[in-house]
């Protein structure tokens, strides 16, 4: 029997070089070539400076910028990313939706609170998530074209550049990337 | 919202599809058939030859067992080692300390049982060290170890006298380098296109827009993600595991995790028929869990759809559904799909919180949970299911007066014994571990969140009892998602759910294997008319009924308590 452990303990160290060595480092090896900035993840820079990754989100609250969705750690991940994992009938979380609800309207005269998309004041799962949706970016564009004095109609034409569309045309949901999209509007003249 | 459904529809018929094909070759690798990656073979050598291991002698119940627990044991070891010590150990460029004892114990114990409950932030409480040689590694072997016993269990029910049931050696190995470590290649290249990160550089710095400064994680992440998915693990590379936009960046990337989760699952129900030339008994068996799966599925999308009626009361648009906790590249649809997908079987992987589920998907997400037999996780899926089969085929040899018999092995009060205490192990282990936490919350609160977050409930009332309960199902159920609102990284949560993990791994694991063992020596009797045909319809609705009436009984009382009572406050 003790040649069972004897042999459990040499298998587990060749597996343990080969598959937690050898196989990532192959990975690794294959994104370095292969995906996008060696696979280090796709930088976006403004510059010489890195603004942000496109596949992650950044706060943006004030009014001359498309607000992202709310994040439960507040977008600095230096403990961990989580959701607010609040459940349905919490009732601090509810208030915070709601609170979430009349600010919105505050900087947002004039829309309906029927118009105000609920993945606009809920938190995204990984309070990370990059994206709006087209409803939750259409929201803001009248707020947006005020503060930056443009026609509404050519702030919408730039959000619909921006879209997203489903997987293959067909599958998902559409979105918009909101760091690609106040990019965009910041060179919008 | 049409399109959305689409999405699901296609990805489950992929499912199904690859599954059947994959299953046929796993059949073939297991039965030792020529196949098409038998280029692996000299690997295979390099790692018999180096450790001593002869893969083709054939070895006894009791000898495979031996191995399994005994190399089992091992990977405890290192694990505790590595991770009480990673601080000092290469590739931690972020400067990661060391685990605690208790959450080292918790994190090695879930990671090789397949569980993958995880009590810390992959940002903050893992090097890139422990990422890839333990928690990979893990990822791995746990899921080729409950291959390996799948293996052993059906060799066991082939239609012959013996007390050989083949080598887990051979099983284990080919299991890693024939089926799980090629369609990782693959599925790694695919992330890696759709940008995943995968490097050894540490966080970077960004300045964002408004003029704020903060760090974005990263890592080998597409070195982890497909043995993720694959192997049913599901313990993520961040903190909001699959929800994290660089751990599953779009829909695509979603299609693909969703399908490597439930692939081999599927693929071994399939598996079985092939290799005991039974395939009528597969197509029943998947039949089964096809329709218990759908039945808890389709609700569960219904009601995410429909948002939160709490949020509805306050005037906004939910046409998007309940989107706490969710994400936009997603939607609803996918991700309540993906909620009862990761927990039937046992991946816990997650792209939108569990916590946030509306009451009747929670519901649904802890009775995927508690029956675990859908699909199940990679390997022991069917070992649970094998179970329920034993209950069903001994009830239904009791209600026609005749000894009950299966696959041509007479079933005697030794095997339905093991059965029937593999079954009831769940609701002890969950009930006993839930009823303790939940009376230390009104008497002791300090004791549970000791050494931790004291206030370590958040979520109050009914919400509240779901989460304590959905914790002791998951990890029971070597499952590893979580309502995860609980401060769980405390001596308490550590300890107790460890060794509910360990418990509810092995017992499981091993049960079906003896009864297998124990009916492989049987005297082997031909099929005639009155033998009780199990690959039919009608014996499909007995097991179903079977499966569900020992999750009604065992867990109804708990359920009220938790997610109904909340569905029926709101």
């Amino acid at each position: 029997m003790l040649l069972y452990f004897k042999q459990s303990v040499i298998i587990t160290l060749v597996l343990f070089v080969f598959l937690g060595g050898i196989y990532p480092l192959f990975v690794v090896g294959i994104a370095r070539v292969f995906g996008p900035n060696g696979g280090k993840g796709e930088i976006i820079k403004r510059g010489e400076k890195i603004v942000g990754f496109a596949n992650v989100a950044q706060p943006f609250t004030s009014d001359k910028y498309f607000n992202s969705r709310p994040s439960a750690f507040n977008f600095d991940a230096t403990n961990g990313s989580y959701g607010s994992n609040a459940g349905p009938s919490n009732p601090d979380y509810l208030a915070t939706v709601q609170s979430r609800i009349d600010t919105f309207l505050v900087h947002n005269h004039g829309v309906k609170k029927s118009d105000i998309p609920s993945e606009l004041v809920t938190a995204s799962g990984s309070g990370l998530d990059p994206h709006l949706s087209p409803e939750a970016a259409y929201v803001q564009i009248a707020r947006i074209a005020q503060v930056r004095k443009l026609s509404q109609d050519k702030v919408k034409a730039l959000v619909d550049e921006q879209m997203e569309d489903r997987f293959l045309g067909i599958f998902g949901p559409s979105q918009v990337n909101v760091l690609k999209l106040n990019l965009a509007l910041d060179n919008l003249k | 919202m049409i399109n959305e459904l689409a999405g699901v529809v296609v990805i489950f018929a992929v499912i199904i599809l690859t599954g059947y094909i994959l299953g046929k070759y796993i059949a073939k690798v297991y039965a030792g058939e020529k196949s098409l990656l038998d280029f692996m073979s000299p690997l295979e050598n390099v790692f018999y030859r180096l450790s001593g291991i002869d893969p083709i002698r054939e070895m006894t119940l009791k000898q495979n067992l031996f191995a399994l627990l005994s190399i089992n044991l091992v990977w405890f070891l290192l694990g505790m080692l590595v991770l009480m010590t990673q601080a000092w150990l290469p590739l931690n460029p972020d400067g990661i300390p060391n685990m605690s004892p208790h959450l080292a114990f918790n994190t090695t114990i879930s990671f090789i049982v397949n569980c993958n409950l995880q009590h810390y932030y992959g940002e903050s409480g893992v090097s890139y060290f422990s990422q890839l040689f333990v928690l990979t590694f893990f990822q791995f072997v746990s899921a080729a170890t409950g291959m390996a016993a799948f293996a052993i269990l059906i060799n066991g029910l082939r239609d012959r006298t013996t007390s050989d049931l083949g080598n887990f050696w051979n099983f284990f190995i080919k299991s890693i380098t024939r089926i799980l470590l090629p369609i990782c290649v693959v599925l790694a290249i695919v992330f890696v296109i759709n940008g995943m990160p995968a490097t050894y550089e540490g966080k970077e710095t960004i300045h964002t827009l408004e003029g704020a400064t903060l760090p974005v994680y990263r890592g080998p992440v597409a070195a982890m993600l497909p043995i993720k998915h694959l192997g049913t693990n599901g313990g993520g590379y961040f903190g909001a595991n699959s929800a994290h936009p660089l751990e599953n960046p779009n829909y695509f990337t979603n299609s693909v995790e969703l399908i490597a989760q439930m692939i081999i699952p599927v693929a071994l129900v399939f598996a079985l028929g092939f290799y005991l030339k039974r395939r009528k008994l597969s197509w029943m068996i998947f039949g089964v869990m096809t329709v218990g799966f759908l039945a808890l599925a389709i609700p569960t999308m219904i009601a995410e759809t429909q948002g939160n009626p709490a949020i509805a009361g306050m005037g906004i648009d939910q046409s998007h559904g309940n989107m706490e906790g969710k994400e936009v590249r997603f939607g609803p649809v996918i991700s309540g799909f993906w909620s009862i997908a990761t927990t039937v079987i046992s991946t816990g992987s997650v792209n939108g919180m569990q916590d946030s589920l509306t009451p009747l998907s929670g519901l649904n997400a802890l009775l995927a949970m508690m029956i675990n037999a859908f699909y199940g996780g990679v390997g022991v899926g069917f070992e649970n299911f094998f179970i329920y089969l034993i209950i069903a085929v001994f009830i239904s040899g009791l209600m026609v007066g005749r000894t009950p018999e299966m696959l041509g092995k007479k079933i005697d009060a030794r095997e339905v014994k093991i059965a029937m205490i593999v079954a009831l192990l769940s609701p002890f282990l969950i009930l006993v571990g839930t009823a303790m936490t939940a009376w230390f919350a009104a008497n002791n609160a300090a004791l549970v969140g000791y050494g931790g977050k004291e206030s370590w409930l958040y979520n109050p009332g009914f919400h509240g009892f779901s989460d304590i309960l959905y914790e002791f199902t998951s990890s029971n159920a070597n499952n590893g998602s979580g309502f995860e609102s609980l401060g769980d990284n405390t001596p308490w949560w550590n300890i107790t759910t460890g060794f509910v993990l360990i418990l509810g791994r092995y017992i499981p694991l091993i049960g079906p294997v003896v009864i297998g063992g124990l009916m492989a020596r049987k005297k082997f009797i031909p099929e005639s008319s009155g033998t009780l045909r199990i690959d039919t319809v009608t014996f499909g609705v007995m097991i179903m009924a079977v499966a569900v009436v020992i999750t009604a009984l065992s867990f109804f009382p708990a359920l009220a308590l938790g997610p109904l009572a909340e569905y029926f406050s709101m």
